[in-house]
């Protein structure tokens, strides 16, 4: 990687992880949803980086285009919207603060310090055939267990958010007489 | 580019992610900080299928994180409306009526 692809490497990086420290400092929780909105959108570009088409469009996909309007409706429905300030308290920042520093230390300095044993001529391949035949093989199974368990949280999604007593339950469902 | 620049990358997106955990008191932020988690361990998967593995279970299994993220979003939220409804407000220091 030489030249403008390296450019653009540290260029999403540092998105990623520029709107990550946002996501977490920032005091008003729409912003930082909206932080969290461009650091996936920078992991979507380093997949691409790591030949993973597929996975960069599954990214944009159900991340931005999903869960991330999952959590901007959880942050509506779930604050007055009278209040002028949709507030994010916080607290334990310096203990928190060291804790992930040390952390951050010591995960980066075993990254950087341990030899990996990298295989030799890295290729670029696009990678959408070989994973859904890898789907439909040798991991058939999980890939039945997730459509299980997609279910199951939708049923179960929908049954906690139903108002509780009164409209909604399965007795006023009934046909009307 | 390089392994270990994405792994440091990676390690930089578990940290905020903690610290958003450790700090927030609104459960929809720690849910945040959550899904910050589990995309540096997607990018620690996706970095050493490309740069160590000959083939891509690591994409595989990026794949089957993503699903489970999109589920737990899904559940999280319902249960946070259902706080909401029950309690007034998300703080997930409110949420201790199963204290004993």
């Amino acid at each position: 990687m030489t030249g403008p692809a390296n450019l653009i490497f540290y260029a999403l990086a540092a998105l990623t992880v520029g709107s990550a420290i946002l996501v977490a400092i920032l005091p008003n929780i729409v912003y930082a949803a909206v932080a969290l909105l461009f650091s996936f959108a920078g992991v979507a570009g380093l997949y691409v980086f790591l030949s993973a088409d597929f996975l960069a469009a599954t990214q944009v996909l159900v991340y931005v285009g999903g869960i991330l309007i999952l959590i901007m409706f959880a942050v509506f429905l779930s604050n007055r919207i009278s209040d002028v300030k949709l507030s994010n308290p916080a607290r334990f920042h310096w203990q928190a603060a060291f804790l992930c520093l040390v952390l951050f230390g010591v995960l980066s300095y075993t990254a950087v310090s341990t030899a990996f044993p990298v295989k030799p001529g890295i290729v670029y391949l696009p990678s959408t055939a070989e994973i859904g035949e890898l789907l439909m093989m040798r991991y058939l199974l999980p890939f039945e267990v997730a459509s299980v368990l997609l279910l199951a949280a939708l049923i179960g999604a929908a049954l906690l958010s139903r108002p509780e007593g009164g409209k909604g339950r399965a007795a006023d469902m009934e046909e009307p007489k | 580019m390089g392994l270990d620049k994405l792994l440091v990358i990676g390690a930089a997106l578990f940290c905020c992610g903690l610290y958003t955990i450790l700090t927030r008191r609104n459960a929809v932020a720690v849910l945040m900080g959550v899904e910050l988690i589990l995309n540096s361990a997607n990018i620690n998967f996706v970095a050493f299928s490309h740069y160590v593995s000959r083939v891509i279970g690591g994409q595989i299994f990026a794949i089957f994180v993503i699903v489970l993220a999109a589920a737990e979003a899904a559940v999280a939220l319902a249960i946070f409306l259902r706080l909401y409804a029950t309690t007034g407000s998300v703080e997930v220091d409110t949420a201790d009526q199963l204290k004993g």
